[in-house]
C-alpha cells in the first residue's frame, strides 16, 4: 500500500542548537488513525509542524501523496487540516467568519452548506454568530477543529485535541474522528491519554527525545509487548507463598486472598496448566480467577523510561 | 494564484478596520481638524502665502501625507504582527498560499484603508480651505505609491517586531520627525542653506514635495525626482520583503 505521508531521515535542529528530531522515518497509511505518543518535549509537535509547513526541516524530507512538501507545497498543504495544540484563535471574529476565512485561505470557494454541516457536527451551530472570545476553552477547541475541516482535507492532524475537553465532549469528538476516518480521511493524532490511543488508533508510534522508538500496529503491539496477569481468588488466605511454587514468581495481594501470576502471552507454554496443577497438589483452593492484559499505559511507560 | 486566499486575507483585514472604525477613521480626522484650526486658522492667518498659496492650503498635502504614512505603517504592521502575537499565524503558514499572496492580501488591505482615509481627510480639509488640485492623476499616483510603499514598510516592521514597543517605536522615532522635518509645514526654501542640503537626505521630502506639486504646481524638488525617489523606496521595500520571505526571517524556525 502506498503511504499517504512519507517522512524520511527527517531531522530538526532549532536555532538554539537543540536537536528536536533525530532522523525520523515514518510512513502513514491512507485512511488510518495513527497515534503519536511521547512525553512532553519529545518532538511530536515539531514533527507535525514540519509536515504542515510551519517549521522548516533541517535535513531530510517529507512527501504527502507523493508530492514534496516544499516543492509542491500548494498541493500538499491543501490536502492537510491542522488542529494545533495551543488554543490559538482570533478573539473578535465570529465563529462563522473564522471558519469561512480558513476555507478561503486554503483556496476553496465559499460553501455555506458545508460550513453549516461542519458546525452542526461539532455542536457549534448555535454559536455561529458569537465572537470567539466569548466561548469556553472546549468550544474554542472545536472551533479549531471546524477551521481545520473547513477545506475538506484528506489528512487531519490533531495535536492533543482532547486536552482540556470534558469527558462527554471527548466522546463526541472521537465520534467525529471515527466518522471522518470512515469517510476516508487519514488522521494523525497526539495525546497524553493513552487509553484514547488504545481506543482509537490503528497504529501507534512512540517518540522520545526526538527519536521514533517504535511504530506498531496497535493490536500487534499490545500482543507483543502485552503481558497478562492471572489473578486467583483464594478460598482461604495464605500467609506466605509455599516454597514449591517459588519458580512462578507469584505475588500475594488483598491480604493474602489473591494470588497473582504474571505471564507472557508469547511464552510457550504459558505455564498456567502447570501452575494450576501444582496448586491443586499443594491443596490451595480457589473460588474464582480472571486474567487482565497489561495496558498500553504500562507498555508506554516502560518504553520511555528505558535509559537512552 | 490562490485568489480565494488573497480575498480571504483582504476581507479579514478590512473587517478588522470595520470593528475599530473609531480609531481607524475618527481619530485621524479629528487630529487633522485640530491642525487646521491651529496652523491653518490661528497661526496660518499671520503667515504670508508661500508661492502664492495660502498657508492653510499649503499644509493640506503635507497633512494628508502624514496621515497616509502613519496609517499605512500602523495598519500593515499590526495586521501581520497580531497573528504572530496571538499565534494564529500557524494557519497562514500551513495554508497553500505563496508569499506574494500573503503580501497582496495584507498590504493591499492596508493600502486600501489608508487611501480611503486620505480621501476622507482631503474632504475634511475642503471644509476649511478652498482646494485646488492641478494634476489629479499625479495626485492619485503619489497617493497610491506612498500607500503601497509604506504599507510594505509597515509589513516589514510587523515581521521584525517581537513586541508592541518595537511596533510603535519606528513610526514614533523615525517617521514622525522625518515627516515634520520633511516640509509638511514649510517650504524647505525657508530653511538656512545648510539645512536645505541636510533635508535632501530625508526621503519624505520627495514624497511630500511631489504630492504638493500635484496640488499647486509648486515644489521643493522636481516632480520627476520625486517620482523617481518614490519608485526607489517602493523597490527597496519589495526587495526587503522578498528577502524576508526567502529566508523565512522571523516567521519560520
Ligand atoms: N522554537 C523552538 N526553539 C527551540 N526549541 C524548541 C522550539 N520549539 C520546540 N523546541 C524544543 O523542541 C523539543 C520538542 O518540542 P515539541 O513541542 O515538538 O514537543 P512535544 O512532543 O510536542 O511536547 P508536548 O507533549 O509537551 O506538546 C522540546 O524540547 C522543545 O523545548
Ligand atoms: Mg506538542
Amino acid at each position: 500500500m502506498q503511504s499517504i505521508i512519507a517522512v524520511s531521515e527527517l531531522s530538526k535542529v532549532y536555532a538554539s542548537g537543540f536537536q528536536a528530531l533525530k532522523s525520523i522515518d515514518l510512513d502513514i497509511r491512507p485512511g488510518e488513525i495513527f497515534a503519536l505518543l511521547g512525553p512532553n518535549g519529545a518532538g511530536k509537535t515539531t514533527l507535525i509542524s514540519i509536515i504542515c509547513g510551519i517549521v522548516n526541516a533541517s535535513t531530510g524530507g517529507v512527501t504527502v501523496a507523493g508530492h514534496d512538501i516544499r516543492r509542491d507545497y500548494r498541493v500538499t498543504r491543501a490536502m492537510i487540516g491542522l488542529v494545533p495544540q495551543e488554543l490559538t484563535t482570533d478573539a473578535f471574529e465570529s465563529v462563522w467568519n473564522t471558519v469561512s476565512f480558513s476555507r478561503g485561505l486554503f483556496g476553496k470557494p465559499a460553501n455555506p452548506r458545508y460550513i453549516e454541516k461542519v458546525l452542526k457536527t461539532l455542536s457549534l451551530w448555535d454559536k455561529k454568530d458569537d465572537r470567539i472570545m466569548t466561548l469556553s476553552g472546549g468550544m474554542k477547541r472545536r472551533v479549531l477543529i471546524a477551521k481545520a475541516l473547513s477545506h475538506e482535507p484528506r489528512i487531519l492532524f490533531l495535536d492533543e485535541p482532547t486536552a482540556g475537553v470534558d469527558v462527554e465532549l471527548r466522546q463526541a469528538m472521537w465520534e467525529v474522528v471515527r466518522s471522518l476516518r470512515d469517510s476516508g480521511v487519514t488522521i494523525i493524532l497526539t495525546t497524553h491519554y493513552i487509553e484514547e490511543a488504545e481506543d482509537m488508533a490503528d497504529r501507534i508510534g512512540v517518540i522520545n527525545n526526538g527519536e521514533l522508538i517504535l511504530v506498531e500496529d496497535k493490536n500487534e503491539l499490545m500482543r507483543k509487548l502485552g503481558r497478562k496477569q492471572l489473578t486467583l481468588q483464594l478460598h482461604d488466605p495464605l500467609d506466605t507463598i509455599p516454597d514449591k511454587l517459588s519458580a512462578y514468581g507469584l505475588e500475594l495481594a488483598a491480604g493474602g486472598v489473591e494470588l497473582i501470576y504474571t505471564y507472557d502471552t508469547q511464552g510457550e507454554p504459558t505455564g498456567i496448566t502447570a501452575l494450576l496443577g501444582e496448586l491443586q497438589q499443594a491443596g490451595i483452593r480457589f473460588k474464582d480467577l480472571n486474567t487482565t492484559q497489561r495496558s498500553l499505559q504500562e507498555i508506554f511507560v516502560s518504553l520511555v523510561k528505558k535509559p537512552a | 494564484m490562490n485568489f480565494y486566499a488573497i480575498r480571504a486575507i483582504y476581507l479579514f483585514e478590512m473587517a478588522r478596520t470595520g470593528r475599530t472604525l473609531l480609531q481607524s477613521v475618527v481619530s485621524p480626522v479629528i487630529s487633522t481638524c485640530l491642525y487646521f484650526v491651529v496652523f491653518g486658522g490661528a497661526i496660518g492667518s499671520r503667515i504670508t502665502a508661500i508661492d502664492g498659496v495660502t498657508y492653510g492650503a499649503f499644509i493640506v498635502p503635507g497633512l494628508i501625507m502624514l496621515s497616509l504614512l502613519m496609517q499605512s505603517i500602523t495598519n500593515a504592521s499590526f495586521g501581520i504582527y497580531f497573528p504572530k502575537f496571538t499565534g494564529t499565524i500557524y494557519e497562514l503558514l500551513s495554508a497553500p498560499v505563496s508569499y506574494v499572496e500573503i503580501v497582496l492580501g495584507y498590504v493591499g488591505a492596508s493600502a486600501t484603508k489608508s487611501l480611503i482615509l486620505s480621501f476622507i481627510i482631503l474632504a475634511t480639509a475642503g471644509l476649511f480651505v478652498p482646494l485646488q488640485i492641478a494634476h489629479p492623476l499625479w495626485m492619485l499616483l503619489f497617493l497610491v505609491l506612498t500607500a503601497v510603499t509604506f504599507s510594505l514598510f509597515g509589513f516589514i516592521i510587523g515581521l521584525w517586531a517581537d513586541g508592541f514597543e518595537k511596533l510603535q517605536i519606528i513610526p514614533l522615532l523615525i517617521i514622525t520627525p522625518l515627516a515634520f522635518l520633511g516640509g509638511t509645514f514649510y517650504s524647505i526654501e525657508m530653511l538656512p542653506p545648510v539645512w536645505q542640503t541636510v533635508t535632501l537626505f530625508n526621503p519624505l521630502v520627495y514624497l511630500i514635495s511631489g504630492f504638493r506639486w500635484s496640488f499647486y504646481e509648486s515644489s521643493d524638488v522636481g516632480v520627476g525626482v520625486s517620482l523617481a525617489m518614490a519608485t526607489l523606496f517602493l523597490a527597496t521595500c519589495l526587495v526587503v520583503v522578498w528577502w524576508i520571505f526567502r529566508t523565512g526571517y522571523r516567521l519560520k524556525t
